[in-house]
């Protein structure tokens, strides 16, 4: 295979051609911030968050999708990356609920970030309005708040909840669903501009779209936007409690293929079952019944009661 | 793809716009592949616009036929239909008259036109049978206030033309319209400057741009001829002998990109000509496909046969139905004559050409959108490299220039690239279109050479009106700078503006004289970036809202935290935003409003 | 399968059945694999084919032939690798000789341009994955299916190389499990054959006993026996036959009139139900730890995440227990030790310590040292020069339509299938809170519904020579003509397997689920027969 040389922060280093400088710069051990990017997904470099420097571009360039070439000098940690890390930062933080984003958040504080400074909060919007919003209109507000995507979760199902109120628009659930997976496109993008966001045909609830509740958006999302209705539930109780809960690696009791499961389990009970992206055979995806239907074992009531 | 199908059956209107796009629906068509079945969605842009001028709107079983019979998928389906603000995914009355509000047509009344509407008629959007709408700027900016009427039905209509009087007469006017009265006439569109030395404008308004014969006659097709005689490699020498830069905005060495283009391996060769000419207070497009179509064609047959491409779109914008109307009527006699088709004035060598609507998206005129809005997908811009001479449409290797561009092609193959660099300055070669609008006395499309003064320019035009001083010039457009009065004197070429820390642009030079309120222009433009951003990343995303927040108390006088704090968060709010964002509208969505605070004493203060 | 150049899904709906396998074969479609479909209904995964092969229901063997013979005819035959790797070709060239694509579109209904086309994709195709599952095997020549699928694999040697291979989609997440520990009549753990002395000796030497010499009887020659009164006792680990097996009816009685009938099973099934001794188990996926094989041979662990309920007890500490209640004192062996033992004895899984199944993402046999990384590509002998150990044969196998005949008292055909989010009799999915779960229903093509007068959403009575069934017909223009479809995920609701045929191959002992005849009958009334589900005890 080809290696490319290149330089970031003053390091010399060769990797494989095709190789990002994401990937050259983990390889250097440089931690670089990233939000919508995942390694079993294409690269959509849209949260900007994992930006460098690179010697003679205008601008600075997604480490997660520029591929590396020879020569490149990069720079991870420049005024430049920093002001624009924090401030991408600030802007998800003062748009969306990061509550139960705690990589976001420790991100943000990294960077020093002060998502304060747009305002307060905007109330949030009343269930489905943002999604009513026309592409090329919108109510200019008067600045006294900084706007919000806040809205209401959207509950039509008792698999997995919608809390938009968090959802940061990374793409990751519409790769998931599409493409880069599940090939099943019950979910993309609708609307344009701040009013973007994830939608089903017509905003149609779950149940009367394309979904086959796979969960592997669930297995995604960055910022428990998409959520086991198990977990919400305990969260909304006060009663999630991480310190009491295990994680276990096991296999999927369906079907023949054999796909890992990680449970956590909190009081003798699964409340949340994901995939881990590594495993081969898996690549962190499952299917409905991995994903939801192993909660045969606590016998026929929901979980989470 | 097993699509899971819209359970609401399309009506038979909706049936046959469908098919009138895809053709007549036999049976379901059966399993063909997957590189087969998405090989269709290109044609989803199209019926989606059969669909909302069929019945006003996209509805859920409208959509449906459309995903069943190009296998898309629902959700992505609404994405994209959601995406562009010409189409309503909800119902909306067959008759919509289209206002612009935008900065041209606001700084020469459009504020209190539609005040005065929503007087007569209500509340944008409300209506029955007919509504009226705000729209971003509709390209008649020589002419404001500019007004778009689009009508659904069997016999779909739609035209543009200039509302004028008051205010009262005006919103007369347009009320009429909404009221079901015909569109008054557009004057075709006029050289107000003196004719000698004009390339690009020298048929404008002088040759009926809908005779091939008056075209001809004119020394139309001559150049394709010699291109033929002189063969690939000669006519990309000549190009790039000329120095000639694209005039989309972006000024890159056009011979260049002919040349990559053409050493492509891949097969095969896509030419696309950027006619989404969107960028507040540019018209000079407009002008010379309303006014010189054949040109456009012959331009095009030349760039494709050079560069090895077989097939060309235009990708027009959606607001120009004159423009699209003669660039069709052009098309058509050209192929109709054997310049276009199979055998390309009986050069054995095939090359045509189609039109694509845009559907009201400003962002579909950066040249990885607008790809993605003629695949069918979402116009949301594409990381770049790969660069589009190697990966643009459809994945293959792309020609992409703007109209300006293109049209100067036909000079250059028939008098050299070397005559054509004598024009102009050693940096920037050839004549240039201005679009000069707001207070000038003429306002309309100027050809000058480069290095001619901003100063010349406006006095081309006949300067700011009687009585009144000039306090600022936009420059580019939204997504360029404001020039003061004592900039005047800036030579007009890339490297000159560039130095100054302006643009050209797209040839945007709006006026804007001493009793103009410039908050409110700013807060337009910053409206502007909030609409047409697609949203896709972060920084431009949230970036647009905040700086149009900012602005907003400003304006009242409430700043967050005291005027320091918020000058130092826009500083870094909008070196974000342009180092940050993926594409030139992020990166620029702060350039006019930053330079106007900079500029404007007093706007911090809330003046 | 994302390396490869040809998918072929015959009898297998993978997109619903195997969703995370359709995953990998989504990648290789996405990277330019052409993908085939043969199945009788135009399933899901069908939709992403570019060529669909509906073939009438049990001329799987037919299909076969008629492809061979067009790969042959057309000069497509790797010729290097049918010398070097195979014997038999001589005499199946014969046998397939008057498979034409005339005869082959007559008997199989496939028409043949696509049988031509499916066969020079394979035949010029460099890597070909040939995937099956129980549409193939749930017939009761279901093995010789497979040998027709071998056959065309071997034609191209489409076998043995990266991106190439046969693949039989396993059902269950440890069918090969079982037979890999020895869960077979045959054989012992490994795949060892109980009839080889040298084999057995070894077993005997470490379990100190003597193994049975001779072979055991697979489940459809133990309810042979059970028909005979020579088996009269039975322990039933996991498996819910009075459901799951066809001609339920009778299989009920046969349970029923057992001497003691003892049931280890995580919950009270219909087979628990009738059993004189259940002993509640662990879910052994999640309840205790342990390994499974997956259908790619990957040695899996599975771990203990949850206590068991009440008094269940693991799968190993009741076996260990009867055993010495028995007479036979094992102790109670950790699934470790059990393992280590298991893997001193199994060449091919010599290589697979504890450590490295707990370490990584398991370890594909064959492996036979701790130094081996384990095996992707199973077969690649047959490549090497000289080829290493038997040549693969040609089979000349007959195709003979299905048992349960199509007449006019019986006129369509029945056939049966698994749904995305429903999993066999559905003892596990019936209790998650699942939003795509629907009442079981019939299906049937518009054309017949018209044809029995009957409407989308009639209540019908389906009937085979051995059961009725009431239903609700739901119209589904995926399916041809004479074709039915049900499942049997909600048996207490709609009992399928009432209908289906126990005609079993000879040599695997499966049923032929996958072929029934049946009549369906209007009732003139419309919906869902009244439920009759019956809530468990």
């Amino acid at each position: 295979m080809k290696l490319v040389p290149l330089e970031i922060d003053g390091q010399a280093i060769e990797v494989p051609e095709g190789s990002t400088i994401l990937d050259a710069a983990r390889e250097l051990g440089v931690d670089t911030p990233t939000l919508c990017w995942a390694s079993t997904l294409t690269p959509v470099n849209v949260c900007r968050v994992c930006v460098v420097e690179l010697e003679g571009a205008r601008t600075l360039v997604p480490s997660c999708a520029r591929q590396v070439e020879p020569g490149m000098k990069v720079l991870t940690d420049s005024e430049r990356v920093r002001t624009s890390r924090k401030v991408v930062l600030e802007l998800l933080s003062s748009s969306v609920d990061t509550s139960t984003a705690p990589t976001l958040r420790a991100f943000a504080a990294r960077y020093g970030a002060t998502p304060g400074r747009f305002g307060p909060v905007a109330p949030p919007a009343g269930l489905n309005e943002r999604d009513a919003a026309r592409a090329g209109h919108h109510h200019s507000s008067d600045g006294a708040c900084a706007e919000s995507v806040h809205q209401p979760r959207k509950v039509d199902n008792q698999l997995y909840i919608r809390d938009y109120g968090k959802c940061i628009t990374c793409y990751k659930c519409v790769e998931a669903c599409g493409t880069d997976a599940q090939n099943t496109f019950a979910i993309a993008v609708a609307g344009r501009g701040f009013e973007a966001r994830i939608s089903t045909e017509y905003n149609v609830p779950l149940p009367d779209s394309a979904c086959v509740y796979c969960g592997n958006c669930i297995n995604v999302c960055p910022t428990g936007a998409l959520m086991f209705k198990s977990e919400a539930d305990l969260r909304d109780a006060g009663n999630w409690r991480e310190a009491d809960q295990t994680t276990t690696r096991t296999i999927c009791p369906y079907c023949g293929v054999g796909c890992t499961l990680e449970l956590t389990v909190q009081d003798n009970r699964i409340v949340r079952v994901m995939s881990p992206p590594e495993v081969s055979v898996t690549q962190g995806n499952l299917c409905v019944k991995g994903r939801f239907g192993v909660t045969y074992v606590h016998g026929n009531e929901p979980a989470g009661e | 793809m097993d699509i899971h199908p819209i359970s609401t059956p399309p009506t038979p209107d909706e049936v046959e716009a469908v098919a009138s796009v895809v053709g007549p629906a036999g049976p379901l068509v059966g399993p063909e592949g997957l590189p087969a079945t998405e090989a269709r969605r290109h044609l989803l842009l199209p019926v989606l616009h059969a669909l909302q001028a069929r019945v006003g709107w996209i509805s859920p079983g409208g959509l449906g036929e459309a995903c069943r019979r190009l296998h898309v998928p629902p959700a992505e389906a609404y994405g994209v239909a959601s995406f562009y603000a010409l189409f309503s995914t909800t119902p909306r009355p067959p008759r919509v008259v289209h206002v612009c509000d935008d900065v041209v047509c606001a700084a020469r009344g459009a504020g209190a036109v539609c005040a005065a509407l929503e007087t007569k008629l209500g509340p944008a959007g409300s209506g029955e049978g007919a509504t009226w709408l705000r729209s971003p700027c509709l390209g008649l900016c020589e002419a404001p206030v500019a007004a778009m009427v689009t009508v659904a039905g069997k016999a779909p209509e739609e035209a543009s033309w200039s509302v004028r009087g008051s205010a009262e007469e005006a919103a007369a006017e347009l009320a009429a319209v909404v009221g079901g009265a015909s569109a008054p006439a557009r004057e075709e569109a006029r050289v107000r400057q003196p004719r000698e030395g004009l390339r690009l404008l020298r048929r404008v308004g002088v040759v009926d741009p809908t005779s091939l014969d008056a075209y001809r006659a004119t020394g139309g097709y001559r150049a394709l001829e010699r291109a033929l005689q002189m063969g690939n490699d000669a006519v990309i020498a000549e190009v790039t002998a000329s120095r000639l830069m694209g005039r989309g905005g972006a000024a890159f060495p056009t011979g260049r990109k002919w040349a990559a283009v053409a050493s492509q391996p891949a097969r095969p060769h896509w030419l696309v000509c950027n006619a989404d000419e969107s960028e507040p207070g540019t018209f000079k497009d407009r002008v010379l496909m309303e006014g010189d179509p054949f040109a456009l064609v012959e331009s095009l047959t030349i760039a494709g046969l050079a560069t090895g491409c077989e097939l060309g779109i235009v990708y027009l914008r959606a607001e120009y139905p004159l423009a699209h109307a003669r660039v069709q009527g052009a098309i058509d006699a050209a192929r109709a004559a054997g310049l276009l088709g199979a055998n390309v004035a009986g050069s054995g060598r095939a090359f045509d050409l189609e039109i694509r609507r845009g559907a009201g998206a400003y962002i579909c005129g950066e040249e990885t959108a607008l790809f993605a809005s003629i695949e069918g997908f979402r116009g949301e811009p594409r990381s770049k490299p790969p660069f589009p001479v190697e990966v643009g449409v459809f994945g293959k290797p792309t020609l992409i220039n703007n109209v300006e561009t293109m049209m100067n092609v036909p000079a250059i193959v028939l008098g050299g690239g070397a005559a054509f660099s004598e024009v102009g300055t050693a940096g920037s070669t050839g004549t240039r279109l201005f679009c000069l609008s707001g207070h000038v006395r003429l306002p309309g499309i100027y050809e000058v050479p480069f290095g001619t003064s901003l100063r010349a320019l406006i006095d081309l035009a006949g300067g700011v009106p009687e009585g009144r001083s000039l306090r600022a010039v936009l420059l580019g457009g939204a997504a360029g700078t404001f020039v003061g009065p004592e900039e005047l004197d800036v030579p007009l070429t890339f490297e000159d503006t560039r130095r100054i820390g302006a643009t050209l642009g797209s040839g945007v030079v709006v006026c804007f004289d001493d009793t103009t309120a410039m908050m409110p222009v700013l807060q337009r433009i910053a409206s502007f970036f909030r609409d047409e951003s697609c949203g896709q990343c972060v920084p431009c995303r949230v970036g647009t809202v905040r700086q149009e927040e900012l602005l907003a108390r400003l304006a009242n006088r409430r700043p967050h935290g005291g005027l320091p704090a918020e000058q130092e968060m826009y500083r870094e709010l909008s070196q974000c935003m342009r180092d940050a964002s993926i594409c030139g509208l992020g990166q620029t969505a702060s350039s006019a409003v930053e330079s106007g605070l900079k500029r404007f004493a007093g706007l911090w203060e809330g003046a | 399968m994302e390396d490869t150049d040809v998918v072929v899904f015959w009898g297998s709906n993978a997109r619903e059945a195997h969703p995370i396998f359709f995953h990998h074969a989504m990648k290789g479609i996405r990277a330019g694999a052409r993908c085939f479909v043969v199945d009788p209904r135009r399933t899901g995964t069908a939709e992403w084919a570019e060529g669909h092969l509906p073939l009438r229901v049990g001329t799987d063997i037919e299909l076969a032939h008629t492809l061979a013979r067009e790969i042959i005819h057309a000069g497509l035959v790797h010729e290097a690798f049918v010398q070097n790797a195979t014997e038999g070709f001589e005499a199946f060239r014969a046998h397939v000789e008057p498979w034409t694509l005339a005869r082959g579109e007559e008997v199989t209904g496939v028409p043949a341009a696509r049988i031509r086309q499916l066969a020079h994709a394979l035949g010029t195709a460099e890597r070909a994955q040939i995937c099956w599952t129980l549409g193939i095997t749930e017939h009761h020549n279901g093995v010789d299916n497979v040998l027709s699928l071998i056959n065309l694999a071997l034609l191209r040697g489409h076998v043995g190389r990266q991106g190439s291979g046969l693949n039989p989609l396993r059902g269950q997440n440890n069918v090969q499990g079982g037979g890999d520990m020895g869960a077979l009549p045959h054989k012992l753990p490994g795949f060892q054959d109980v009839e080889n002395d040298a084999a057995r000796a070894r077993y005997d030497a470490l379990w100190g006993c003597k193994v049975p010499p001779k072979k055991g009887w697979h489940l459809t020659e133990m309810f042979e026996a059970m028909r005979a009164e020579a088996l009269k006792s039975l322990l039933i680990i996991g498996e819910n036959p009075a459901q799951s097996e066809a001609d339920a009816g009778h299989i009920r009685k046969l349970l029923t009139t057992r001497d003691i009938l003892v049931v280890s099973d995580i919950f009270m099934t219909r087979t628990a139900e009738i059993a004189d001794v259940v002993f509640p188990a662990s879910a052994s996926w999640v309840e205790s730890d342990g390994t499974v094989t997956n259908s790619e041979r990957r040695v899996q662990r599975c771990r203990k995440a949850l206590d068991p309920p009440g008094e269940a007890r693991d799968d190993i500490w009741i076996l260990a227990e009867l055993s010495r209640r028995l007479g036979r004192d094992w102790g109670h062996p950790t699934p470790r030790e059990l393992w280590e033992e298991m893997r001193s004895l199994s060449p091919l899984h010599g290589g697979m310590s504890w450590e490295r199944l707990s370490e990584g993402e398991g370890i594909q046999w064959p492996c036979p040292t701790e130094g081996h990384p384990g095996s992707v590509v199973l077969h690649d002998r047959l490549w090497a020069q000289p080829r290493q150990g038997r040549a693969a044969p040609f089979s000349c196998t007959v195709g003979e339509g299905p048992v349960d005949e199509l007449t006019p008292e019986y006129p369509m055909r029945l056939t049966t299938g698994r749904r995305l989010d429903e999993f066999n009799t559905g003892v596990q999915t019936g209790q998650y809170a699942n939003p795509m779960r629907r009442r079981e229903t019939v299906e049937l093509c518009p054309a017949d519904l018209a044809a029995m007068g009957v409407a989308d959403g009639d209540t019908v009575r389906v009937t085979s020579r051995r059961a009725s069934v009431l239903a609700m017909a739901r119209a589904d223009e995926r399916l041809s003509p004479g074709l039915a479809f049900m499942t049997y995920h909600d048996p207490d609701d709609i009992d399928t397997n009432l209908l289906t045929i126990e005609a079993t191959d000879p040599k695997a002992g499966t049923a032929e689920f996958k072929a029934t005849a049946i009549r369906v009958e209007p009732l003139g009334a419309h919906g869902h027969p009244p439920d009759q589900h019956a809530p468990h005890a």
